[in-house]
């Protein structure tokens, strides 16, 4: 297992905008390098990319939770 | 010479001591939000006070220098990297032409600072460098880094002369928590508030939520009660405001009752909203090195103690060079 970590503090979005589909699931094969959800911290929002390959294992943080630098946001299943 | 910015980081701004003697026509002072740190970084460097360092928040740049150069990382803790190798902060850096600095995820507070020998050499705007990014002026461009960019450093000071010490000791270096005590002098509306409203405010504990800036920090905690009062003419129609006025550097408001914000370096300098107390000079530094979640208590000092406060530091800082063997 690995973990997807936000680099900074602020509030965790699973989707890129209100009404619109998440950036990932449960389940989903993720790549290096893909989006997998944003963190907002002074009005800007920086995407979260996995730095590893796999199967999204499980989410850490819910919807609209707020994250610290260092924090599991995604379990990935590498392979 | 130059550093080329290959990523900004989240919000990289060229800053220094700030650009006073216009907040009376609405120019906030802006500079370093922690001038402790970023003087330090400075005095490591062989550079004054004076110089422009670079100001990271939350995630830092990655960037090469185009011509060897001197360097020093000073502020929040944070993994600083030269060409992928890791390299000690708060400590003088030599870095060779092409080297590539990056830094790893920050672990605790919120900006570190990049000072270099010569400072980075942006023009003065109204006899600043500091980056005022809402109202686009000083730093480069009056604005935040971006990819590309080709940032100017200047010529070394005094013949690139450089302090005896190479790291700044251990007890000189700022603790990073996530509980602060900020002391704070009340007025001008504390007497606005109910004996309920001032208890929550010096009581109670505050925590920094993750809507804090520049321009101020935002606190959620056990809120506040204003006394009744008819609104006189000119101002709001919630308890917390006032006729408008002028805002000191530091000052707390609390619209509405529920959130208080400090009012910090880039803030705007009046509006009609009740401040109930001001952070001392002294504490500004601490407020700005506090991340979202730290638990926060405000503790009300007179002005006599917040002046002693103010050359308590102003002497710290000058020990701290004084163990560099800087000037």
């Amino acid at each position: 297992m690995a973990n997807i970590v936000s680099p900074l503090p602020g509030i965790f979005y699973r989707k890129p905008g209100p009404g619109k589909p998440p950036f990932a699931n449960e389940g989903d094969t993720i790549e290096v390098g893909q989006t997998v959800g944003i963190v907002e911290i002074m009005k800007q929002f920086t995407e979260i990319q996995s730095d590893v390959a796999g199967v999204l294992e499980s989410f850490a943080v819910n919807e609209g939770d707020m994250v610290n630098p260092g924090d599991t946001i995604i379990v990935v299943r590498e392979g | 010479m130059a550093f080329d910015i290959k990523s900004p980081g989240l919000a990289t701004t060229v800053q220094d001591q700030g650009r006073t003697g216009h907040y009376n026509v609405g120019i906030p002072q802006s500079g370093s939000m922690d001038q402790y740190s970023a003087e330090l970084g400075n005095a490591l460097v062989g550079n004054t006070a004076r110089e422009a360092v670079l100001e990271c928040t939350y995630l830092g740049p990655t960037l090469t220098t185009d011509q060897d150069a001197v360097v020093a990382v000073t502020g929040a803790p944070v993994e600083v990297k030269v060409n992928g190798q890791p390299r000690p902060q708060w400590t003088r850096l030599q870095l060779a032409a092409g080297d590539e600095v990056s830094f790893g995820v920050i672990q605790g507070g919120t900006r570190y600072y990049i000072a270099v020998q010569g400072g980075i050499d942006v023009p003065e705007v109204l006899g600043s460098r500091s980056t005022y990014s809402l109202g686009a002026i000083g730093g480069f461009q009056g604005r935040k880094l971006e990819a590309g960019d080709h940032v100017p450093v200047g010529t070394p000071l005094d013949g690139g002369a450089l302090p005896a010490a190479e790291a700044v000791p251990e007890e000189f270096r700022p603790v990073f928590s996530k509980e602060q005590e900020v002391r704070i002098v009340l007025g001008l509306y504390d007497h606005r508030l109910t004996d309920e409203g001032l208890e929550n405010l010096l009581n109670g504990e505050w925590k920094v939520t993750p809507v804090a800036d520049r321009m101020g920090l935002r606190y959620s905690g056990p809120g506040v009660k204003w006394k009744e009062r008819e609104q006189p003419f000119g101002a709001g129609s919630d308890p917390s405001n006032i006729v408008d006025a002028g805002y000191a550097v530091g000052s707390i408001q609390i619209p509405g009752g529920t959130q208080p914000i400090v009012l910090h370096r880039d803030a705007v300098s009046g509006g009609g909203y009740a401040m109930v107390g001001t952070v001392i000079s002294a504490d500004m530094d601490l407020v700005a090195r506090a991340a979202p979640g730290t638990s926060t208590r405000f503790v009300a000092v007179s002005l006599e103690e917040a002046l002693a406060a103010r050359k308590e530091l102003s002497e710290r800082k000058k020990k701290a060079k004084a163990a560099l063997g800087a000037s």
